[in-house]
């Protein structure tokens, strides 16, 4: 394995001042021995085309425009189906971890459905909706519903009891009481249902696009096997890894700005 | 806690309790201090278990008491009950003959827990308002919080989040949060028990300083007699649901530590206390 010397790994560990990018490494090195596996034959393209070849597939698309396009849609589905299943998700799980009777009328209900995979859905909602938008909104907002139903639930009901007689005890009324004590302790719970849910997301789309779509990445990817055009299958794969990745980053941010009293989010 | 009675009285007499002074208002802001405390026949079980059996006791207004007793024997929920934190299942709890109920406000009785229950994702000084109760939107909010942060000698760490500050600071914390609204009675349940040696003996001797400036009533349960000793006017044993002991500790204040007046007083509760458990 020649291809490794090429790699400068432990020379990159003894730079102090790229601590950031200590996490790219590892792709990166993937990405770096792919090509030079594909290069020498190693790895025949027809297999697996070469990084390079990769990125010239995904340069064509973004000069026809088709890639964009294909990124627009599916993003706007993932963040309106997120959108509508975290909502209906938060809503039951304020009302069931703040509602005894709410919770007794519905947790059931809920957890029995949650055991249903949601994916087991799609002949029914092929049947129902056809294969047009509202058949892959309705099974990405079920997907990430029971994520932040859970740790919604789970969080409020968790909410350390003393702190809630405290707040009661110093004359909070309700209102107070949900917004200064119990949402901002059910908040880390939540934040976990919420990178749950972006990962159920992507799945959900992912497959609901390469079953029942025209457009999107996953019809994409679809629409390239085809044509055995294997180059934009990869592409299609590489980029819901790098969407996936953003969401992620994108709610660690959103963490660490609410959670900054938290001593996990505390840097000095 | 609407009301300075709680009680399981018929209505009529609480109503003829409440006719007594009509000038309660004007002797409040004249004295503006502790509130005298007088428990009749208090009863309250938890299922089968009766945790008090019968206490009656009258604590004077600014007195400074402390109840000690074996682990289970009713002490922290007398407190509960004279906190309001608990129903009452027979006899009375009424802050002073002539106070009429409607002149004692929610802010007047405090507590303080064993765990300081601050609001982890406030920061100090906003934990402190949280004691403001119902005056917490008015404009001097601020500066009051900020007064009682500096009377528990913390002023500096208005800013801090309270996962950085140690044991005894966050206890000071909650003390500055449950006196920012001047109560007029202080209710402390085991506040220390979880300080190690030094900083308890720094608390005992803050929490003597601010009783003894603002005058409220301070009602502290604890397990520990020299403590109990160091710090009140009169010490309460309590043994399975009744008041077995009632010492008043006459040593001048400050107190010193360790002397032989309050050794002896320590030791002669604690035999009390072992007594006790030998019956047993």
């Amino acid at each position: 394995m020649s291809a490794i010397d090429s790699v400068s790994l432990p020379r990159s560990f003894r730079l102090p001042r790229i601590d950031g990018l200590i996490q790219w490494i590892v792709p990166l090195a993937i990405i770096a021995i792919w090509q030079v596996a594909s290069v020498t034959g190693f790895v025949p393209t027809r297999v697996l085309p070469a990084p390079s070849d990769v990125l010239l597939a995904g340069w064509k698309l973004l000069l026809s425009g088709e890639l964009v396009r294909n990124i627009w849609v599916s993003f706007w589905r993932a963040s309106i189906g997120f959108f509508i299943g975290g909502s209906i998700g938060f809503a039951f799980g304020l009302a069931n971890g703040l509602s005894q009777l709410s919770a007794k009328l519905t947790d059931t209900t809920l957890q029995m459905v949650r055991n249903v995979p949601h994916l087991a859905l799609i002949p029914l909602v092929i049947l129902w909706f056809g294969i047009d938008e509202s058949a892959k909104l309705f099974l990405v907002a079920l997907g990430v519903f029971f994520p932040i139903y859970l740790n919604t639930l789970h969080g409020i009901r968790t909410v350390d009891p003393q702190l809630i007689e405290m707040g009661r005890i110093y004359g909070m009324t309700d209102g107070e009481l949900f917004r200064r004590v119990i949402f901002p302790g059910a908040l880390p719970s939540i934040f976990v249902g919420i990178r749950f849910a972006l990962g159920i997301m992507w799945l959900t789309l992912i497959v609901a696009e390469t079953i029942a779509a025209s457009s999107g990445l996953g019809y994409m990817a679809m629409q390239a096997r085809e044509f055995m055009l294997i180059d934009v299958v990869v592409l299609s794969i590489l980029i819901y890894a790098l969407l996936g990745k953003l969401a992620d980053s994108a709610s660690r941010v959103l963490e660490r700005l609410t959670l900054s009293w938290h001593p996990a989010f505390q840097k000095n | 806690m609407q009301t300075a009675v709680r009680t399981s009285l018929p209505e009529t007499e609480l109503a003829s309790r409440a006719n007594f002074a009509p000038h309660a208002r004007i002797v409040r802001e004249a004295q503006s201090s502790g509130l005298p405390l007088s428990i009749r026949g208090l009863h309250k079980s938890f299922g089968d278990n009766e945790v008090l059996r019968g206490i009656d006791l009258h604590i004077p207004a600014g007195q400074f008491v402390a109840i000690v007793g074996k682990s289970g024997c009713g002490k922290s929920t007398l407190l509960r009950l004279i906190a309001g934190l608990d129903k009452i299942d027979a006899g009375s709890i009424s802050f002073g003959q002539d106070i009429q109920p409607k002149d004692i406000q929610p802010e007047d009785i405090r507590v303080m827990f064993q765990e300081p229950r601050l609001l982890p994702w406030a920061r100090v000084l906003a934990n402190v308002e949280v004691g403001l109760g119902r005056d917490r939107a008015s404009g001097d909010a601020h500066a009051r919080a900020e007064k009682a942060l500096s009377e528990v000698g913390l002023a500096d760490k208005r800013d801090q989040w309270p996962s950085v500050l140690s044991g005894g600071q966050k206890q000071r914390v909650a003390l500055g949060r449950a006196l920012v609204s001047r109560p007029r009675v202080l209710a402390f349940d085991e506040p220390l028990g979880a300080l190690d040696a030094l900083t308890r003996i720094s608390m005992q001797r803050l929490l003597e300083r601010v009783w003894r400036d603002q005058g409220f009533t301070a009602i502290l349960v604890t397990h520990d007699v020299a403590e109990a000793v160091a710090l009140a006017d009169r010490v309460l044993v309590i043994e399975e649901g009744r008041i077995a002991h009632d010492v008043v500790i006459h040593a001048a204040r400050p107190r010193q530590r360790g002397s032989a007046e309050l050794a002896g007083l320590e030791g002669s509760i604690l035999s009390h206390l072992l007594s006790a458990d030998d019956r047993t």
